[in-house]
């Protein structure tokens, strides 16, 4: 549902993306790995319209993305470390976002998981990194998206709420929603990744299945496997 | 919708202590003169040198600097379902709403309660054109340059540029051209700076335009007229829409 066709990106004389071909369905789960500066970040944000490449096209449910923003409806986009505006307060956030998105149904259970309903009148600009994510992630379900693209996930978060979105994404997963999950910690994806998508230098290396992986390597897990690939 | 995040926009802007402080000072400044001139026409004349100086500079900083520190929440309003061209449209509007009420209510009311008339209303009218003329300059130099100490440095030289230097510019060209007619060329060349326009229109409606010997009685001519008076709005106007779809076009190619 996702078409990515010869999609290029340069910053300035940064080649950021090069030549991405690719196509990702309904019911994937695919992990987006690759070192730090690889192009991840700049192709998640071309999927959601916020980097323009130079060339290429970009497919979401059978449209062309570029210039229009109403597919955006049916996408949940959790950031890299959230960004959000510091004087406003996690209610008028929310309030903000169910004025812009006018969803009719809600998915408010990540929301009362981390119980964001307590601290709802704190301004944003006084929250933790990982108080942060907890907003960023509750956002990013409550529309009930039919794509999830995830943006290091679980970075900052205390273990048990890194299980409680663990849980979260992997029922999704089984929901055969598109997730596309960027993160350095392997270990965490293992559980419901279908496919791994490997970028580096942006150009994508390979995109296996998991199992495939295993049994290419020989190894057991998948961060073990990546790293011989890396290595080798 | 559409409205709805013009909204929260400006209340974001109309909550922060910069736009409180602009509102005060104009308001101490515009009561200051008029209750130091007996006479109205004259406290205008001190009213239109402040609004000339200040309404430019802290329109275009002002609005630079919200846009730099915006950068989260524009960032997170790309990435919802929302036209970017929505997006830049309550951006401005958001600016705009908030800087002209702290205008109107800065010089506005005494203007009001001092020097009504019709030289008072064009007082008014020429702040609220220069108030957005450089919100829209402001965030033309914002939307293309990244850096912010950079991006604020160029607004600067702008107002700069358009405050002072494009008179010094002006005066030494007639000067060295002094043997030539450039009365009718001085029209023109006024048309090109927001700032002199609005002086100009100003100046005519106190009657003091005498002083600006024949060039003044040229102005008269053309800008005396319902006609010239027209145009001449038409001109502002046109300041403000060039920077501002210069500016939108720029925003929606952007990468953010």
């Amino acid at each position: 549902m996702i078409e990515i066709r010869g999609l290029n990106k340069r910053f300035g004389n940064f080649v950021a993306l090069k030549d991405i071909h690719a196509r990702f369905s309904n019911d994937e789960c695919i992990a987006l790995i690759g070192p730090n500066g690889s192009g991840k970040t700049t192709l998640i944000k071309s999927l959601l319209g916020m980097v323009i490449p130079e060339e290429g096209q970009i497919f979401f449910e059978g449209n062309q993305i570029l210039g229009s923003w109403e597919y955006r409806k049916r996408i949940g986009y959790m950031p890299q470390a959230g960004r959000y505006p510091e004087n406003m307060s996690i209610d008028q956030l929310f309030t903000m976002m169910r004025d812009i998105r006018k969803n009719d149904g809600e998915d408010k259970e990540l929301y009362d998981l981390f119980d964001i309903e307590s601290i709802k009148s704190k301004a944003l600009g006084t929250l933790s990194g990982g108080m942060k994510q907890k907003v960023n992630a509750s956002l990013a379900f409550l529309f009930d998206p039919n794509a999830l693209i995830l943006d290091e996930p679980t970075a900052g978060l205390d273990p048990v709420s890194s299980e409680i979105l663990k849980a979260k994404i992997s029922k999704e997963c089984r929901k055969s929603k598109l997730i596309i999950i960027t993160s350095h910690v392997l270990s965490d994806l293992e559980e419901f990744v279908s496919r791994v998508v490997f970028i580096q230098d942006g150009v994508i290396r390979f995109s296996k299945n998991l199992t495939e992986i295993k049994t290419d390597t020989g190894e057991h897990t998948l961060s073990k496997a990546i790293a011989k690939i890396m290595s080798a | 919708m559409n409205i709805k995040l013009m909204k929260y926009m400006m209340v974001d802007i109309l909550r922060s202590k910069m736009i409180l402080g602009y509102t005060f000072l104009l308001l101490l400044m515009s009561f200051s003169v008029f209750t130091l001139e007996d006479n109205p026409s004259k406290g205008l004349l001190s009213m239109l040198n402040i609004t000339l100086v200040i309404v430019p500079l802290v329109g275009g900083v002002f609005s630079s600097i919200y846009f730099y520190n915006s950068a989260e929440f524009i960032e997170l309003l790309v990435s919802q379902p929302i036209a970017r061209k929505t997006i830049w449209r309550s951006v401005f509007a958001g600016l705009s709403g908030a800087l002209s009420i702290a205008y109107l209510i800065g010089a506005g009311l005494a203007i009001v309660l001092f020097a009504p008339g019709i030289s008072g209303g064009m007082m008014i009218l020429s702040g609220l054109f220069l108030t957005n003329t450089f919100i829209a300059i402001g965030l033309l130099a914002t939307v293309k340059i990244r850096d912010k100490a950079r991006g604020i440095g160029i607004v600067i030289l702008l107002w700069l540029y358009f405050a002072l230097l494009f008179d010094g510019i002006v005066l030494f060209v007639t000067f060295q051209m002094a043997e030539y007619p450039m009365e009718k060329a001085m029209v023109l060349i006024s048309a090109l700076n927001p700032i002199d326009l609005c002086r100009i229109l100003v100046l005519l409606q106190l009657d003091v335009s005498a002083l600006l010997g024949y060039t003044g009685a040229i102005f008269t001519q053309y800008f005396g007229t319902s006609l010239g008076l027209l145009i001449s709005f038409f001109v502002l106007l046109l300041w403000i829409i060039i920077p501002y779809q210069f500016a939108r076009r720029w925003f929606i190619k952007k990468d953010l």
